[in-house]
């Protein structure tokens, strides 16, 4: 072995590097990725956040500060709110009752209905917002009908509430189904054994259980409610103090050339955004959680 | 539909009455709410005969605004695709940190105001921005052009591709992929080979959700383009411009035309889901 | 030699999983790598596959060192813990995979892949997908994918870690039949010690990411080299005693094992350990070594019988063959002792054999 000393170190050296190169060249295509990844999402989301925000802080915070509170601006900011709550509390009651409507009773076509239900989702908010001002719009018959009752739909606000409700139907449904039906129904045959009703089964088991899914499509309906444009322009108009909502205000001060107005507002609902995407993802990791417990459990 | 085992055992005999109710009100919601509208507006369009429906899409103005979408329709398709799966593969498989965070960028798109991003793009890409400046010295147009709203539905619709597909790659996990290394294959075509095949109906699905968005983004897209007839008008743009001037019957018809390819996407998605599913 | 390990380190963060470890396997040997979860021993395949780098140390294939080279180039076949089958394709078409990339002929790979399908008997079931095969079957097909290639060395994890006792059973049985044949190097990974002991020429003995023992099964069995080993390995009936003035003193009773050698032992806590099948149970008491107990159970066990006895409250398992205890007709609640026909002592604290030799010497084991 002794003369051979020489010649294997050197090999082992070589090894070595050669070890060096091969993970630097294992690594390289995963560099590759991860750099065209950072590109991907800098370019698209990141750096316009940015540009965004400090667009905004540009002038200082007074100055963003006086867009924000105009009275034009403050009103539009409420009503979307407003409007946003009043569609999430109804959507998450008949979300919840379709959802178990079509995962625990049969019905005829029940299969097509589940199918349709994406249908919101699929069809342009435009679209959504021309069909709901032909059925709605004073014109139309069902429009002029609830005219003669003073009842206006279309350009009043709840042509904006009914426009919410269409596009953020599918959210609630579709989140609380797949927890529905995997739900053990065996948890309600033993509240049923223990004695309990009904009534009790239902808001003491069922719904403590699909609580984590209903407030994720309700965070989810919201998101989509205070950022929702397209069919609320075409349903409720842009009337000041009346129908207009946060988007299609800042898409006015755009339209009229006003950047500086229009920075405010985008800037509240830039932020709406990301406390409800930290809110979802607190959501999905309590009810991770709570999962987790009750099957250590 | 998976066959629910004691489906009505909880309600039985006294409550049947309350299950009828509950069916009904569910399905008279349903189609009141989203079925109703979509068939006025069909009974709308037609109610005049096929005639004016034919006349008012054949246009100069509304078939430059679908080709419009067309086009954008499949730069998304192409990018988005490549660029979804890169990003699933970045989050499955590789640990950096602030991948948490860089996955929130991710979903990002989903929760921001059409009209705010399409804002946030006028601010970067426009003749002032950031990056707009360097564009408008090499006398290259993005905001008000057709850069500039391929970049928008290209935002909006970003994360679909990534989210479907980072679920299917989790679960198929890597021993697949090493069994194709052991065999001789390399990292490229064990790729094509072993890893699209087994994502292929994930990655169909998503790409199917990007169509819908990108045919239907309003929004981002209008506040980027400007509208500008003939040139910078999608068909949801076109939609909009006959709506505001008064033009019923080319809205509508331009409309159904929207809707009933939504319901054809719509037919896809269900069929691609059920393919993943299985 | 077919595959030299020579001192392979590999850390996760800061785990350990494979702490210096060296072994070689002979052309044609079939290894066992045999330890509990955990202990680093399917890394050390993954490592041989190239699956995973090794921090340091060195990894030759019939005399090549192979260890920066990647799994693609290294031509070995791998069968894995879950099979991961191609699930987009049929048997066949994953028997033709590996075969297909090194781009053989259509008429030679239709040919390899009818005679691989002959020999893991899966005929009229080529065109099957691996979700409608059963667990067996799929094994099976892993077994013919990853033989396809022809490759030098047959690396298996967890075979048949997966599968029912009874296809288990069979499976291990035409692995064993195919080795004979075939005479493939071969390693494969597993926990069980049964399986271990039944199949392979070598058992490589794995703890904590170090090699704890090497040996043929029955040196493993018969002579452990660690307390650890002999644990592991079949039953055992562990008892601490301490030798002091050239006895060994079982603790916390007043029973003694008499050192009858000339030799003297080394003073100190110890281990003792008895095989359940190295107690004979007499009657009465006919060497001065031998100890009283109460029989308290007798399990039949179909082969054999299993005796709890009790030996001042610890628990004594003894194994009896049929015909034994027909002769002696042992009762339960019965007085009786036994003899310790061999028995190893280990250190206590480090676990390592520490009398072997001089026991051997003295007669007390073969």
């Amino acid at each position: 072995m002794e003369p051979m000393a020489y010649g294997q170190r050197q090999w082992k050296n070589w090894v070595m590097k050669n070890r060096l190169l091969r993970y630097f060249s294992s690594q390289i295509d995963n560099l590759i990725l991860r750099s065209l990844s950072f590109f991907y999402i800098g370019i698209l989301i990141i750096l316009p956040i940015a540009a965004l925000i400090a667009k905004a802080f540009e002038g200082g915070m007074a100055s963003l500060w006086s867009n924000i509170v105009t009275p034009q601006a403050i009103y539009s900011l409420k009503l979307t709110f407003i409007t946003a709550v009043v569609m999430v509390i109804v959507n998450v009651v008949t979300g919840t009752a379709t959802a178990w409507v079509v995962v625990r009773y049969n019905f005829p076509l029940k299969n097509i209905m589940n199918s349709l239900i994406d249908l919101p989702f699929a069809i342009p908010t435009v679209v959504t917002g021309i069909m709901l001002v032909n059925l709605y719009g004073p014109n139309s018959i069902f429009g002029a009908w609830l005219g003669k009752y003073g009842i206006e739909i279309a350009f009043a606000r709840p042509g904006i509430i009914i426009a919410l409700l269409y596009v953020s139907f599918p959210f609630v449904v579709r989140t609380v189904q797949p927890v529905l039906q995997e739900m053990e129904q065996d948890m309600e045959e033993a509240a049923k054994t223990l004695g309990a009703s009904s009534f009790n089964i239902f808001f003491r088991i069922v719904l403590p259980t699909l609580l984590p899914a209903i407030l994720t499509g309700a965070a989810l309906s919201f998101s989509r409610a205070i950022g929702e444009f397209g069919s609320i322009a075409i349903i409720a108009g842009n009337i000041p103090f009346k129908t207009q909502v946060a988007s299609v205000y800042i898409y006015g001060e755009l339209e009229s050339y006003n950047q500086q107005g229009a920075l405010g507002l985008s800037v509240v609902l830039l932020l709406c955004s990301f406390i409800i995407l930290v809110l979802l993802n607190l959501i999905q990791i309590w009810s991770r959680k709570h999962e987790g417990t009750a099957r250590s459990n | 539909m998976k066959e629910q085992p004691g489906q009505i055992r909880i309600f039985r005999k006294k409550h049947y009455l309350g299950k009828y109710i509950l069916i009904t009100l569910v399905v008279a919601w349903f189609l009141v709410l989203t079925m109703l509208p979509v068939y006025g507006v069909i009974e709308g369009t037609f109610k005049n005969g096929w005639h004016i429906f034919i006349t008012s899409l054949v246009t100069p103005a509304s078939k430059h605004a679908f080709l419009l979408t067309f086009w954008i329709t499949v730069g998304t398709i192409i990018l988005n695709t490549v660029f979804g799966v890169i990003l699933a593969i970045v989050l499955v498989k590789q640990k950096f940190k602030g991948k948490l965070l860089f996955e929130g960028f991710v979903d990002l798109p989903f929760a921001v105001s059409p009209v705010v991003a399409g804002f946030m793009f006028i601010v970067l890409f426009g003749p002032k921005g950031w990056i707009g400046n360097w564009f408008e010295m090499h006398q290259i147009k993005i905001v008000y052009a057709f850069p500039g709203m391929m970049i928008a539905t290209l935002f909006v619709t970003l994360p679909f591709v990534a989210r479907e597909v980072i679920p299917v790659l989790r679960e198929f996990g890597l021993q697949q992929e090493e069994a194709a290394y052991i065999l001789g294959a390399s990292k490229w075509q064990t790729f094509w080979k072993v890893t699209v095949p087994s994502i292929k109906w994930g990655l169909a699905y998503g790409v199917t959700l990007t169509i819908a968005r990108s045919i239907g983004e309003f929004g981002a897209v209008l506040v980027v383009s400007g509208s500008i007839i003939n040139k910078t008008q999608t068909a949801t743009l076109h939609i909009h411009q006959e709506f505001t001037d008064f033009n019923y019957a080319g809205a509508f018809s331009a409309a159904v035309v929207l809707a009933v390819s939504s319901f054809l996407i719509l037919t896809m998605m269900q069929f691609v889901y059920k393919r993943k599913r299985s | 030699m077919a595959i030299l390990v020579k001192d392979i380190f590999k850390k996760f963060g800061d785990f350990v999983a494979v702490d210096h470890v060296s072994f070689e396997v002979q052309e044609g040997e079939l290894v066992a790598l045999l330890g509990p979860s955990g202990c680093g021993k399917s890394t050390i395949l993954r490592i041989i596959a190239g699956l995973e780098t090794p921090d340091s140390g060195e990894i030759y294939l019939t005399g090549k060192q192979v260890t920066t080279l990647s799994p693609q180039k290294r031509k070995v076949g791998f069968v894995f813990q879950h099979y991961a089958l191609f699930k987009h394709m049929t048997a066949e078409k994953n028997i033709a995979f590996g075969m297909e990339i090194q781009k053989k002929s259509k008429a030679e790979i239709q040919e390899k892949v009818h005679a691989l399908i002959d020999l893991v008997k899966l005929q009229g079931y080529e065109k099957h997908y691996p979700d409608q095969l059963s667990g067996g079957q799929r094994q099976r097909v892993a077994l013919a994918r990853a033989l396809a290639t022809e490759p030098k060395v047959l690396l298996l994890d967890e075979p048949f870690g997966a599968l029912d006792a009874k296809v288990r059973d069979n499976l291990a049985q035409w692995l064993r039949d195919f080795h004979q044949k075939s005479k493939v190097t071969a390693i494969f990974v597993t926990h069980d010690q049964n399986e271990a002991i039944e199949i392979s020429d070598k058992i490589i003995v794995i703890r904590q990411g170090k090699v704890e023992q090497v040996g043929s099964a029955r040196e493993v069995y018969e002579y452990p080299r660690s307390k650890f080993v002999a644990s592991f390995i079949g039953q055992v009936n562990v008892m601490d005693a301490v030798i002091s003035q050239n006895r060994i003193q079982i603790k916390d009773t007043d029973h003694v094992v008499e050192n009858t050698s000339n030799d003297s032992l080394d003073e100190g806590d110890v281990v003792l350990l008895v095989r359940p099948e190295e107690i004979m149970l007499t009657p009465e008491k006919q060497q001065p070594n031998d100890l009283p107990i109460l029989i308290r159970q007798i399990h039949y066990r179909g082969s054999h019988y299993e005796i709890d006895c009790e030996l001042n409250g610890l628990n004594i398992k003894v194994i009896e063959n049929k015909v034994d205890l027909n002769k002696e007709q042992w009762r339960e609640n019965q007085q009786a002792h036994m003899h310790f026909k061999s028995f190893r002592i280990f250190d206590a604290e480090e676990g390592h054999e520490r009398v072997h030799e001089k026991l051997k010497e003295a007669g007390y084991i073969e």
